[in-house]
C-alpha cells in the first residue's frame, strides 16, 4: 500500500507557479517526510506555464500534478477549487492537506476542512511537532505565536507567506500528471467570480514581487506629502508601500498597503520612511533582506529592527538623497 | 428589504506592546482595552448601509463574555437595529464552535419569523487569525459564501459583491440567503453620533445562552517571539547622510555605479 501522502493546492500565474506556492510544497515535503507529495491545480494552463509549472514541481520533488479540468473551472470558485482537493486528499488518501497562507489558499483550505470535519490552521511558520502534529502559526497579526494541535485525520494547515525560503528537493523527480474531472455540484459554482474589473491593474501584486519597496507612513504628513518618495521610486526602479495610518486617513489607495491586512513584501532591499513599524506592518515586511530606515525616531520599532537607519524627517532626507543620485549620475 | 446579520468579536487592541496571560492562552489586556477588527468595523458600516438601501434591520451578534456587550453597543450606535449576545466563555472554543453558535441564532431567529438574507462577517479575527468562520458557517447553514470582500450590495434577491483577485476587482453575484466575509479598505466606518450613542446605551440585549460543548481549538499555548537584539548601523542625521545612503544603495546594486 501506499504510505499516505500530503496534497498540495498550488497557485499559478501567468508565467508558472506562485512563489509562496513553491514555499507551501518546500513545508510540505518536509511534512512528507519521505512520503508521496501531490500537487493539485484547479483549472485552464497554457502549455508554456504547463511546463514551467511542472519543471518547478520536480525541482520541489513532487510526486504527482493531480490537475482539475472542467470548463466551469474558468473563473475562481473557492468551492469548486476544494471540491478538486478534496477529490485529490480523498483519492490519495492523504494525511494532510497545505496551501500557502494566500486569501484564495485560506479561503480554499476553509472550505475543504468544513467538508472534511477537520481543523484548519492558517499562517503556520514551523512544525513543533511531528506526531501528533503540532504547528507553531501566526496569530494576532504576526505578534503572538500560538502552537496548535492538529490531530485530526487530514491536517489541513496553511504556510504563511515568506516563513520560509523554498529550496529544492535533494533529489529531483518528474511528476505524473493526473488529469481528472472533479465532482463538482451545482453549489460549488454559485459563487463563481462573474466578472474580473477592467481597468482596475493589480498594483498589489506589482508591490509584493517588487525588488525594492521604499515605504511611507504618518511621517508623510498628508495626501501631498508623497512627491519625494515617488521620485525616489522612479529613480531607483522600486514601487510604493504604506503603512495602514496611510490608507485609512484616505492619503493613498488600499492596495498600496503593506502589512498584515494588505500585502506581504520581501524585497531586496525595503526604505521604510516616517513607519514607526507598529506589529501589523512588520508581519508585511519582516521578510526584507535589508531594510533601510529613515525616521524622526531612534528608537522607533522601524529604526530598532532595521539593518541600516538615517535619522530625521523624510521630507529633508529623502529629497537630498534624490539629489545624490541625480548629481552621480550626471 | 434585506435583513442582515452581522458578526463581531472583542478583541484587545493590538497596537503596543504585547503581554500574555499566565496561562498562555490569551493576550493580557487589562492595561491594553478592547475593540473590534478593522475588518469588523467595515462589515458594520456595509452591514448599515444595505440595511440603508433596502429598508430591512440590521442585526449585531457576537459570542463572548458579557463585557462583549460593549462592543455590540457600539455597532447599535452606528446603525445596528438590535443585538444578540452569546454568552460563553470562548477559551475553549475553535472556529467550528463560534460558526456552529452563530447558525444556532440564524436558526432560532428564522423560527421566530425574523430570517436573514445576508450575514455578514470580518475576514479573519484580529486575535485568533483563523480565516474560516464565515465559510463553516455558510456551511453549516448551506449558504453560499465569498471572503476578501470590499464592498456589497443588495438588490432583486441578489447580493453583488466586490474584492480585490489576483488580476484586478472580481465581483461575485449570490443569491440570497448568503454570507459574506469583509475585508477592510472598502468602505470607511462612521463615527457615532451623540443621538446614536443614547440610543445605544438604552438599547436592550438579546442574551442567549449556548447549549452546545465546544469542540475545541487544538490551542496549545500562546508565546511571544523571542526579542530580537538591535544591529541596526546609524549611516548618519539629516539630509546630511545622503551621500552615505546612496553609497549603501550602489553597495546593494539598488543604483548603479
Amino acid at each position: 500500500m501506499t504510505p499516505a501522502g500530503v496534497g498540495v493546492l498550488v497557485e499559478t500565474d501567468a508565467i508558472g507557479t506562485l512563489l509562496v506556492s513553491q514555499e507551501a510544497l518546500t513545508f510540505a515535503r518536509d511534512l512528507a517526510g519521505g512520503r508521496p507529495v501531490h500537487a493539485v491545480v484547479a483549472g485552464p494552463l497554457d502549455a508554456g506555464v504547463r511546463d514551467t509549472l511542472l519543471a518547478q514541481l520536480g525541482e520541489q520533488g513532487v510526486t504527482a500534478l493531480h490537475h482539475a479540468t472542467d470548463d466551469r473551472l474558468s473563473t475562481y470558485s473557492a468551492a469548486a477549487w476544494a471540491t478538486s482537493v478534496v477529490d485529490v486528499v480523498t483519492r490519495t488518501a492523504s494525511c494532510a492537506l497545505v496551501a500557502a497562507g494566500t486569501p484564495r489558499g485560506n479561503e480554499v483550505l476553509a472550505h475543504a476542512a468544513a467538508r472534511l470535519g477537520v481543523a484548519m490552521a492558517a499562517n503556520v511558520l514551523t512544525v513543533e511537532q511531528p506526531d501528533p502534529l503540532v504547528v507553531s502559526r501566526q496569530v494576532v497579526g504576526g505578534a503572538v505565536l500560538e502552537e496548535m494541535r492538529l490531530d485530526d485525520p487530514v491536517a489541513v494547515l496553511s504556510v504563511a507567506g515568506h516563513a520560509l525560503d523554498p529550496t529544492p528537493a535533494a533529489s529531483p523527480t518528474e511528476p505524473e500528471v493526473v488529469t481528472f474531472a472533479p465532482t463538482l455540484s451545482a453549489a460549488d459554482l454559485v459563487a463563481r467570480v462573474v466578472r474580473t474589473e477592467e481597468g482596475v491593474p493589480d498594483e498589489s501584486a506589482a508591490l509584493a514581487s517588487a525588488r525594492v519597496v521604499v515605504g511611507a507612513g504618518r511621517g508623510a504628513g498628508g495626501a501631498d506629502g508623497f512627491k519625494d518618495l515617488i521620485s525616489l521610486t522612479e529613480l531607483i526602479g522600486g514601487a510604493l508601500g504604506v503603512s495602514r495610518v496611510v490608507t485609512s486617513l484616505g492619503w493613498r489607495p488600499h492596495h498600496e498597503q503593506v502589512g498584515q491586512t494588505g500585502s506581504r513584501i520581501m524585497p531586496d532591499v525595503y526604505i521604510p520612511c516616517g513607519i514607526s513599524g507598529a506589529i501589523q506592518h512588520w508581519a508585511g515586511c519582516s521578510s526584507a533582506k535589508t531594510i533601510l530606515a529613515i525616521n524622526t525616531d531612534p528608537e522607533a520599532p522601524m529604526v530598532t529592527r532595521a539593518h541600516y537607519a538615517v535619522i530625521g524627517d523624510l521630507h529633508e532626507i529623502v529629497p537630498a538623497i534624490n539629489d545624490e543620485i541625480r548629481r552621480r549620475r550626471g | 428589504m434585506a435583513n442582515v446579520l452581522v458578526c463581531v468579536k472583542r478583541v484587545p487592541e493590538a497596537s503596543g506592546q504585547i503581554l500574555l496571560t499566565d496561562d498562555e492562552q490569551s493576550v493580557d489586556a487589562r492595561h491594553v482595552g478592547w475593540t473590534v477588527s478593522a475588518h469588523e468595523e467595515a462589515a458594520v458600516e456595509l452591514a448599515t448601509q444595505v440595511v440603508a438601501a433596502t429598508g430591512g434591520s440590521a442585526t449585531v451578534v457576537t459570542v463572548g463574555s458579557s463585557d462583549a456587550v460593549e462592543q455590540l453597543r457600539n455597532a447599535l450606535a452606528v446603525g445596528c437595529d438590535s443585538a444578540v449576545l452569546v454568552e460563553a466563555d470562548t477559551t475553549a472554543y475553535g472556529p467550528a464552535d463560534v460558526a456552529a453558535a452563530i447558525a444556532d441564532v440564524v436558526r432560532a431567529h428564522e423560527a421566530d419569523g425574523n430570517a436573514y438574507d445576508l450575514v455578514l462577517l470580518g475576514n479573519d479575527a484580529a486575535d485568533t487569525g483563523d480565516f474560516q468562520v464565515g465559510i463553516r458557517l455558510a456551511s453549516t447553514l448551506g449558504r453560499p459564501v465569498v471572503t476578501g470582500i470590499s464592498t456589497c450590495a443588495v438588490a432583486d434577491g441578489v447580493v453583488v459583491a466586490r474584492g480585490e483577485g489576483p488580476d484586478g476587482t472580481e465581483v461575485f453575484e449570490l443569491p440570497l440567503p448568503a454570507v459574506v466575509a469583509v475585508m477592510e479598505g472598502g468602505v470607511a466606518p462612521r463615527y457615532p453620533s451623540i443621538p446614536g450613542r443614547m440610543k445605544a446605551k438604552r438599547a436592550p440585549i438579546e442574551t442567549v445562552v449556548p447549549q452546545r460543548v465546544p469542540t475545541g481549538s487544538g490551542r496549545v499555548r500562546w508565546k511571544l517571539p523571542p526579542p530580537q537584539p538591535s544591529s541596526v548601523e546609524v549611516l548618519g542625521t539629516g539630509p546630511e547622510a545622503a551621500p552615505a545612503v546612496v553609497d549603501l544603495l550602489e553597495r546593494l546594486g539598488v543604483v548603479s555605479r
